[in-house]
């Protein structure tokens, strides 16, 4: 049957994330851009609505709710909404419970989740893109190779957000080079592990707010049982796909929330005595905005729905983050060309959404749904 | 709860339509694009199968009324006409849009009829083929200056006026003709009604030679003293003071433009699937996957015209899944003819491009596709009104704010 309705329970979901977007992430976004960092207590009041030990089952201390890729989708684009990079920052911890809740074995749920249904945020995170410039995330050259009772990490990774803080990190790394997303494996490293060598922050164009660190592994040793899913393995193109699902529903959030602030200001600013809005050439600009925001959106639904009903949503995924990735560098660059000069200016959020937006079509993995 | 999966009725919808695009559509496209103006026999059969299941479509409230009254729950969506005709609607334009529009029965005057007509205007109409005309020499997207005339004389109203670009108007049996009652009321003024072809004063003046849909005809109609009967008017004879009756004739709209957003999705879709055959025929290969930097340039483009057609039938389907469910969808109706209207455009352009001198020949269909999907950028309201009224809803203006 088809239907654009969120369901009841998703709908209140959707209000109490947005609500959290407009009271807290929005009003801090840009000192966490300019301080280069997130204050915890923003990390502490995101912790306090429980989206996350939502998902965990009532055995490993969570709430038990359904893991649904949709509502995850809906989540993602309302908090992206209010700033991408507190967005990631904030759902930084899935990036490793997701996987674990997904395709651990019974002794990995029982030892991680629990950790993540605390009344702290944790910090966890994962570690997959590489820094170079013909990276693919089914092709990572860092490796592991087994020895004995031990897999032996070898690797150089970039994007490891809050690597600095994390207790929890999973390392993805390929069993032998050239084998596609079926011979990459998550191995799952904690802090301290010794060859696990914490790097420098990395700065980029946007997401400044958001601490990214270089990780390398040098003979980095972890125990078997360390590997997702354990001797099975995990379902690495699965958690690709959920990634860009993510990053598309992250992407209709931006793009929403630069055509709204333009849509506002367009009507505001009046230029040879009325509202630049009325001049079909501003107007047709918010207009295309609305329906790119708009198909983003769907795109993104239609590949979490495929998601949850455990189909193979490879191409869906795929051709949602392609989309996203070029309307969204499209929508931002247009929020801060309707500002005009004023768009150039930090006092406006649109030129970091154009900066933040730019990283989209680049980077995968850093957000699951 | 949001879910993208056809019930088995619409599934049956779209089987049988594919199976007639595929069939009997496809074989003869090319036929009938070089014949303009030959009526296609081959379709004829569609029009016993359009009027059956508009005979169905009619009967059902009245069973349903019959029905103590379930209450619906929230969660619970209709899937109704406008859902089933989008989705029957790609396959047949899939097949050959031009033929599509030729089915007899399957006019936009009976779109029209279907939406505001009364029971009894419903029975006597049945099974009639009906054409819109809307369209004067002098009134294309500002159809609200329409000059054509009908004036009440007796039990009778007297229609005068000249129309152009009426789609099947050589082949219909009735046409749904807008006219004013009283030019100085403007757009208050203007209603609609059903005029039978063989009236006396009916004449097709002209036919026009297309760049393509040439298997539809494409009629000029002048009304000089035509009468009809008092109640062959289409809603309300009252002026009412404000703008009501129009935008009532202009609510059509939000049910026809999803159809023709599907029409482009179903062209463009035949064209990127036959580019991509072709293409792999010559050893391209198309992966799901991969880094900018490792697609090719050809492999890159066809991915992202995907993801193109992917999101024209998302925006159709949501546009055509409110108006099935009685949600006022004007701005998205106009925001899925927008999208789909321009990327079809592209895609079928792009796809001509792509097979180099083979797809500028005759010989395949590619370049007739190009042609063929270029009108739904353009009728049931442009490219610039679809982003007018989606710009308008958008930031809340009326047409003096935003021109």
């Amino acid at each position: 049957m088809i239907s654009f309705q969120p369901s009841e329970e998703q709908g209140q979901i959707i209000d109490m994330v947005r609500r959290f977007a407009a009271d807290i992430v929005r009003p801090n976004a840009r000192d966490c851009e300019e301080d280069k960092a997130i204050p915890d207590d923003l990390l502490a009041k995101f912790w306090e609505l429980g989206l996350i030990a939502n998902s965990i089952p009532e055995d490993c201390g969570g709430y038990g709710f359904e893991r649904s890729a949709v509502t995850g989708a809906l989540i993602s684009e309302e908090l992206a909404y209010g700033d991408l990079a507190l967005a990631l920052a904030m759902l930084s911890p899935t990036l490793f419970a997701y996987p674990i809740l997904e395709m651990g074995t019974e002794e990995q749920k029982k030892k991680y989740l629990p950790g993540f249904c605390g009344e702290t945020f944790k910090f966890a995170t994962s570690a997959l893109m590489e820094a170079r410039v013909t990276f693919d995330p089914t092709d990572v050259k860092a490796q592991a190779r087994r020895e004995g009772a031990e897999y032996v990490l070898n690797g150089e990774k970039c994007l490891v957000p809050f690597a600095d803080r994390a207790d929890l990190f999973l390392v993805f790394a390929a069993t032998a080079p050239g084998t596609g997303a079926p011979g990459i494996e998550g191995y799952i490293v904690e802090k301290g592990t010794e060859g696990l060598q914490v790097g420098e922050r990395e700065k980029y164009m946007g997401l400044n707010a958001l601490p990214l660190y270089r990780v390398a592994l040098a003979e980095c040793k972890v125990p078997l049982e360390n590997r997702l899913g354990g001797p099975g393995g995990c379902d690495f193109q699965r958690i690709l796909n959920l990634s860009r699902i993510s990053w598309t529903a992250m992407a209709t959030g931006v793009c929403n929330a630069t055509k709204d602030y333009a849509a506002n200001y367009a009507k505001e600013r009046v230029q040879f005595g009325e509202p630049i809005a009325s001049r079909q050439a501003i107007a047709f600009m918010l207009a295309d905005m609305a329906i790119e925001t708009d198909a983003m959106r769907f795109l993104a639904w239609k590949a979490a729905w495929l998601a949850d009903r455990r189909e193979d949503c490879t191409r869906e995924a795929y051709l949602a983050k392609l989309y996203a990735g070029e309307y969204a560098a499209r929508i931002t660059d247009n929020g801060v060309q309707v500002l005009g000069g004023h768009g150039y200016i930090r006092e406006h959020p649109v030129e970091l959404w154009f900066r933040n937006g730019r990283g989209i079509e680049i980077i995968d993995g850093l957000a699951i749904v | 709860m949001i879910d993208f999966e056809l019930p088995p009725a619409l599934k049956m919808v779209k089987d049988f339509a594919h199976g007639v695009a595929r069939d009997t559509f496809r074989p003869i496209a090319r036929k009938y694009d070089e014949e303009e103006h030959t009526t296609a026999e081959e379709i004829a059969f569609m029009g016993p199968i359009m009027a059956q299941r508009s005979s169905e479509r009619r009967k059902k409230p009245k069973k349903d009324a019959d029905e103590p009254k379930k209450p619906r729950a929230e969660t619970e969506d209709r899937i109704g006409a406008i859902m089933s005709t989008v989705v029957g609607s790609e396959e047949f334009s899939w097949g050959d849009a031009g033929l599509l529009l030729a089915i007899p029965g399957n006019g936009l005057g009976n779109a029209a009829i279907a939406a505001v007509a009364t029971p009894e205007q419903e029975e006597r109409f049945a099974g009639k083929f009906a054409a819109m005309a809307i369209t004067e020499p002098g009134s294309g997207s500002d159809s609200g200056s329409i000059s054509t005339t009908a004036v009440l004389d007796g039990d009778e109203w007297v229609i005068n006026g000249e129309k152009i670009f009426v789609t099947d108007g050589k082949q219909c049996d009735i046409v749904v003709v807008w006219a004013t009652v009283d030019k100085s009321a403007g757009k208050a003024g203007i209603k609609s009604f059903v005029v039978e072809k063989d009236r006396p004063g009916v004449t097709v003046t002209k036919l026009e030679h297309k760049m393509g849909i040439r298997a539809s005809d494409t009629a000029s109609i002048v009304f000089e003293d035509v009468r009809i009967p008092k109640d062959n008017i289409l809603g309300s004879p009252e002026v009412k003071t404000k703008t009501e009756g129009f935008k009532g004739v202009m609510k059509t709209f939000d049910n026809t433009r999803p159809i023709v957003g599907s029409m482009a999705l179903g062209i463009a879709r035949a064209a990127l699937e036959f580019t991509k055959e072709k293409l792999e025929e010559e050893g391209f290969q198309f992966r799901y996957g991969l880094n900018k930097c490792r697609l090719g340039a050809i492999e890159r483009e066809v991915l992202v015209m995907e993801s193109e057609l992917e999101a024209m039938r998302l925006l159709i389907w949501r546009a055509a899944w409110m108006g099935d469910n009685g949600r006022a969808n004007a701005m998205e109706a106009s925001m899925s003819k927008a999208k789909a209207g321009r990327m079809g455009s592209e895609i079928t352009r792009r796809c001509v491009a792509l097979l180099g001198p083979m797809g500028y020949s005759r010989e395949w269909l590619v370049e007739k596709w190009a042609r063929d999907c270029k009108i739904n950028d353009i009728y049931e309201g442009t490219q610039q009104i679809q982003q007018l009224v989606v710009a308008r809803n958008l930031l809340g203006y009326s047409r003096a704010q935003l021109k």
